[in-house]
């Protein structure tokens, strides 16, 4: 849940970037750091392995401003995405607001993006939470890549319920922008 | 938010920070730092200037959380308190309520021990005003902004985000 601070006239919103191992999420945050005005993000705090693999989580706070007497800041996190981090995964889906799935489309990682799926519901259910009750876009990354699977076919298997979803090339900062977008502005209008 | 609500919380609100200023005067604390679970700042007392707060709220929660997980890998429910003893100053972090969590950040102008035990007494103090502050959030949560409100933030989005 959003924590609004009606004292402090702050409202603080959740964002986790879910995804297999690899799949470049820490790529989609870094590259936000990297465009979004100084002014209006934190620092970009990364607690990874030695081989820069994500081991616990990425954390970035992005300040929207002042909107009608309140300050907005969204935390945008990253989880690791490797299958025997899970208990770190599930610890960063505390109390998350808005996700965004990071989809590899490479061919040969298609079935972790199911596994990835499924153990989003998993850790989700453990929070008595369901994932559609969550505001989600998927970003489908590594489109320049040859070996991809087609959007078609990731669509059936990771996307049933129909969310926003796009094309993406993180390392070039290509649909990384518009399932934030979507996802923040879903994740506002639930505290109407 | 009805108005006379908005009074109840504001005042509720008023008395945990004047308890968390006390703690840290009596504790001769440089901070005291009042975090939720997901990682974000619910009030500050002391001087934070020099601290990242969006970073140590999140690492505290972070911690916290991690540290709980521990506790059930060795059959224990949670561990309630954690302390980071450095060269210089030292964090005691507590949870409250089983809610939210407090953390003291001290230096050696004052002892872990009276650190500890304000803590306790803050927390008991507290206890049931959080219980009654978190479900008077959770009853308020919706319609909490109007359309117009939304309106604003979607365009700061935008610009923000483009």
């Amino acid at each position: 849940m959003a924590l609004i601070n009606y004292s402090s006239k702050e409202i603080n919103c959740k964002i986790v970037y879910y995804g297999p191992g690899l799949g470049g999420k820490t790529t989609n945050i870094k590259h936000i750091y990297s465009k979004v005005n100084p002014n209006s993000r934190g620092k970009l705090m990364s607690l990874d392995t030695e081989l820069d693999r994500t081991l616990f989580f990425d954390f970035l706070p992005v300040d929207l401003g002042t909107v009608k007497g309140f300050s907005v800041h969204f935390h945008l996190y990253t989880v690791p995405g490797q299958v025997y981090y899970n208990a770190s995964r599930k610890l960063i889906l505390k109390g998350v607001d808005g996700l965004i799935f990071v989809a590899d489309s490479q061919i040969e990682r298609f079935e972790d993006n199911i596994d990835s799926i499924e153990n989003l519901d998993d850790n989700l259910a453990e929070y008595h939470k369901k994932s559609e009750e969550i505001p989600l876009a998927i970003q489908y990354n590594k489109r320049d890549l040859p070996n991809i699977v087609s959007l078609n076919e990731l669509e059936d298997a990771l996307n049933p319920r129909g969310v926003f979803s796009c094309e993406g090339v993180a390392t070039e900062g290509i649909g990384v922008f518009d399932p934030l977008k979507e996802v923040s502005k879903k994740v506002l209008r639930k505290l109407r | 938010m009805p108005e006379d609500k908005e009074a109840t919380f504001e005042r509720e609100f008023q008395t945990i920070k004047d308890s968390l200023e006390d703690l840290c005067r009596e504790t001769k604390s440089l901070s005291v730092l009042l975090i939720d679970k997901a990682g974000q700042l619910i009030t500050s007392a002391g001087n934070v200037s020099n601290i990242d707060i969006p970073s140590f709220a999140t690492l505290s929660a972070a911690d916290f959380a991690a540290t709980s997980n521990l506790a059930d890998l060795i059959g224990e429910h949670d561990f309630s308190t954690l302390f980071h003893q450095g060269a210089r100053k030292s964090i005691y972090v507590s949870l409250i309520a089983d809610k939210v969590i407090l953390a003291v950040i001290f230096t050696k102008e004052t002892t872990l021990g009276l650190v500890r035990i304000k803590v306790k007494k803050t927390a008991e103090r507290l206890g049931s005003m959080f219980e009654k502050i978190f479900k008077t959030l959770e009853s308020e949560y919706s319609g909490a902004v109007d359309d117009e409100f939304i309106s604003e933030a979607e365009t700061e989005l935008d610009s923000l985000f483009e």
